[in-house]
């Protein structure tokens, strides 16, 4: 699994995709940030600085996925990986969490920018907290679901508009749930939506509810990505 | 070393592979053949686990593939028809990364220089796998299949796509790499088969139609009747005189050739050594025979025939069960 991993970490910065990730990234959360708090004076809401970026993932992070299991199926390099002695599910985490470390790193190092902050005032703290961890969190979820999107076509182009359409009906599905009048359908679609899971961590509240959610959202989609291989070995 | 019963393979309706058996004893080159989406492939990525059989079994070593197939597979290096590089690294970085990804135990760069010796890309050790030539890339996947010692090695149609030269190089190579390991090799180039392999098992629409020593295939088939030879003497007369022997099959001329003879192919009859009587039959019309070539089937021919064979097996229980 290591050595998946460490290809995976070295294939991003050997190609010019790492580094165009971590150039968007950066640049788009120090506008953001900059526009959410530093020109707002003192009305500034860290909360509503993460909620955009959250927004911004659907289009950044299939960047980080797109290619995962795509390039190799067109490559023929999964033969590789399918022959050789490790396991499916090594396979799969090791090619997430490669994608994970990156946007994760990318991530904290963009939450430098809160450092300022303290600067002019005394922002909370617990705020800032519970937003950073809950979008690691979510920030799984999302690369799961991008890595499952990856495994089932081998056209890169594919990969990344697929995910992206994943995540934006992912993210607008809170929205959408204010215009359905039936309750129980709309308390359906809230339970589903991973923006009104992520509600709560704005207001600075712990969601244990949620973190179990993102975590499974991450397990399922890995999963699916496995069950993928094998039915495709069986087919 | 390996043994494959009853193999099946269904893709949706089609039957790739159609019920194959056979064994692979240690230390032998066995070659795979048949025409393009004959299962060739089907079976080899059955036998390295990349794809599940619908039914049979292949055991390697002593290790099912399905049932164990994290044991079966350090068993097997395998090329499959596309090398699998990462055209990203370098071949040291690919080498590396392969070493780590089979879990290899060896010492890595003894091990690693041994294989680039063997394979000769110590030269290219350094370079990236994409601005490598394709003989080259192909000598990275062999390199590749090799790491950890496995006791069999798979080689899918190894020399698609290379010039003359790097062919006849990738083969010398396959031959050394089978003093040392079990070897089977997929190919529909026939020539090849019978520059390399110790055995040869044809296979065609998912079912094996001979698996013989590669000596035995072609005796099989014409049993060394067929001679070339040629003869100082009128064309017409000789050939009127060697149609007449006893035991002939069959006379074809071949054309005239130096010291003013003519050159001919002969069949005998099944059973019947016409040397003598050529001899005899030649003498008494003061025709010197200069030269005499016994000349074997090509595996052509053993193909062709035993395809269309294997066709008129199956064509009588066709219309019974359309009757």
């Amino acid at each position: 699994m290591l050595a998946i991993l460490k290809r995976e970490l070295r294939s991003y910065f050997s190609t010019s995709i790492g580094y165009i990730f971590v150039g968007i990234f950066l640049a788009l959360s120090g506008a953001l940030f900059s526009y959410t708090t530093l020109q707002q004076r003192e009305n500034s809401d860290s909360s509503f600085y993460f909620t955009l970026m959250l927004f911004a993932f659907v289009v950044i992070l299939p960047l980080l996925t797109m290619k995962l299991f795509s390039e190799e199926r067109k490559l023929k390099t999964e033969q590789l990986l399918l022959t050789s002695p490790i396991s499916l599910w090594s396979m799969v985490f090791a090619k997430f969490l490669a994608a994970y470390a990156i946007f994760a790193v990318t991530f904290l190092v963009s939450c430098c920018n809160f450092f300022i902050l303290f600067n002019y005032g005394s922002p909370e703290v617990a705020i800032i907290l519970g937003n950073i961890i809950s979008i690691l969190l979510v920030g799984a979820a999302f690369i799961a679901i991008g890595v499952f999107v990856s495994a089932l076509t081998e056209n890169q182009l594919i990969a990344a508009f697929g995910t992206m359409a994943i995540l934006l009906i992912l993210l607008l599905l809170g929205v959408a749930s204010s215009y359905v009048n039936f309750t129980p359908i709309r308390l359906i679609i809230n339970w589903l939506s991973i923006f009104t899971r992520y509600t709560p961590f704005t207001y600075g509240e712990f969601s244990f509810s949620a973190i179990v959610y993102y975590a499974s959202i991450t397990f399922v989609f890995l999963f699916l990505t496995v069950r993928i291989f094998e039915k495709r070995r069986w087919d | 070393m390996i043994k494959i019963d009853h193999l099946v393979k269904h893709f949706g309706d089609k039957k790739a592979v159609n019920d194959i058996s056979f064994t692979v004893e240690a230390g032998e080159i066995v070659g795979f053949l048949g025409p393009n989406g004959a299962g060739k492939s089907t079976t080899m990525n059955i036998l390295t686990g990349y794809l599940s059989s619908t039914s049979g079994s292949a055991i390697i070593d002593g290790v099912d593939i399905l049932e164990n197939p994290m044991e079966a597979k350090k068993k097997i290096g395998f090329l499959p028809e596309q090398p699998p590089l990462y055209l990203d690294m370098t071949v040291e970085e690919y080498l590396n990364f392969v070493y780590e990804l089979k879990g290899c135990t060896l010492s890595r760069k003894k091990h690693l220089a041994e294989i680039c010796e063997v394979v000769k890309i110590t030269n290219v050790y350094k370079r990236m796998i994409k601005n490598l030539s394709k003989g080259y890339k192909q000598r990275v996947g062999i390199a590749q299949a090799l790491i950890g010692n496995p006791k069999v090695i798979i080689f899918d149609e190894p020399t698609i796509g290379l010039d003359p030269k790097q062919i006849i190089e990738i083969r010398n190579l396959i031959k050394t790499l089978g003093r040392d390991h079990t070897v089977i090799l997929s190919t529909h180039i026939l020539p090849e088969a019978q520059a390399v392999c110790d055995r040869i098992i044809i296979i065609n629409e998912g079912k094996v139609v001979a698996n013989e020593k590669r000596e035995n295939l072609t005796n099989l088939i014409q049993g060394n009747r067929r001679f070339e030879i040629q003869v100082c003497g009128p064309q017409k007369e000789v050939m009127s005189e060697l149609k007449n022997m006893q035991g002939i099959a069959k006379v074809e001329y071949l054309g005239n050739s130096e010291l003013d003879s003519n050159m001919f192919m002969i069949e005998s009859q099944p059973g019947i050594d016409i040397r003598k009587t050529l001899f005899y039959a030649l003498a008494r019309n003061n025709w010197p025979l200069i030269g005499i070539d016994a000349m074997g089937a090509t595996l052509e021919d053993i193909f062709i025939s035993l395809v269309d064979k294997a066709k008129e097996q199956q064509k009588p229980k066709r219309t019974k069960a359309q009757k």
